[in-house]
């Protein structure tokens, strides 16, 4: 899959689903990228074919009504639109 | 398929003062930050290129029109958005007391249905007989008429004729 990594502290494993054109995803982005949190995301309006629909499956898993970002934290909860506080208490910053 | 290189800061200005005319000449606010208002209208553009229409820059499109129809922008959730939390889902279109107040704008939660649900939404009409025309509804800005058929345009928001849906 079109995984990207950012580096950045290790705090906690970080997988955002994001579309490139939206403006809460770039906002997630750059919150995390300020706090040096190393992450990985995939920007779903890039993919096509299976693999855009594997990533939806995966996505709905967490957050059935599919929007975007969709922040996994640790692989245990998801945090869906841009909401710092939330972000900052699942890593503890 | 990604253009979004070859949009130019003219695109952009051009594109921003034609909604901010259209926002003001329809009692719209757009946001008042600059900044953050020509980000979304960047993607808008990106997403006029890649699909054939400006679907929001928020939600994932199908790249069909007939499917995105309701969350082409300005989109059919944009009032009950604007009237709950004062702002559309993407922020680009704001309150007037949102305006006025310097408040810090977050995301909000998804409104649009299900594509299950917007199918059901679709099928289920009561109609009501003897009326001499039928009354057409803006989804946009909820503008009703009654005649044939709805308007090309509507002249209360510009939306397009297929934005409209029969009401009664």
């Amino acid at each position: 899959m079109n995984i990207k990594h950012v580096g950045g502290d290790n705090k906690a494993s970080l997988m955002l689903y994001a579309l490139s054109t939206c403006i809460w995803c770039k906002r997630t982005k750059l919150f995390l990228q300020q706090q040096g949190i190393g992450y990985d995301y995939v920007d779903v309006d890039g993919l096509e074919g299976d693999e855009k629909e594997k990533t939806l499956e995966e996505i709905r898993r967490w957050n059935p009504r599919c929007s975007f970002p969709s922040l996994v934290v640790n692989g245990e909860r998801c945090i869906v639109g841009f909401d710092e506080d939330k972000i900052r208490e699942a890593i503890g910053l | 398929m990604n253009s979004t290189d070859e949009i130019s800061q003219d695109d952009v200005d051009s594109l921003f003062e034609r909604l901010i005319i259209d926002a003001k000449a329809s009692g719209y606010s757009l946001n008042p930050d600059t900044e953050f208002a020509k980000d979304l209208v960047r993607s808008l553009i990106v997403n006029q290129r890649r699909y054939g229409y400006p679907s929001c820059p928020c939600r994932l499109s199908s790249g069909t029109k007939s499917d995105d129809i309701d969350i082409i922008c300005p989109c059919d959730y944009r009032d009950p958005d604007l009237d709950e939390f004062g702002a559309c889902y993407c922020a680009l279109y704001v309150s007037k007391a949102i305006l006025k107040s310097e408040k810090r704008l977050t995301s909000i939660p998804e409104r649009r249905p299900s594509p299950e649900e917007r199918e059901k939404a679709g099928s289920g009409r009561d109609i009501l007989a003897n009326l001499s025309y039928p009354v057409w509804r803006c989804k946009v800005c909820g503008y009703l008429c009654a005649r044939e058929h709805p308007p090309e345009t509507c002249p209360v928001c510009k939306a397009t004729k297929e934005r409209f849906e029969r009401f009664i």
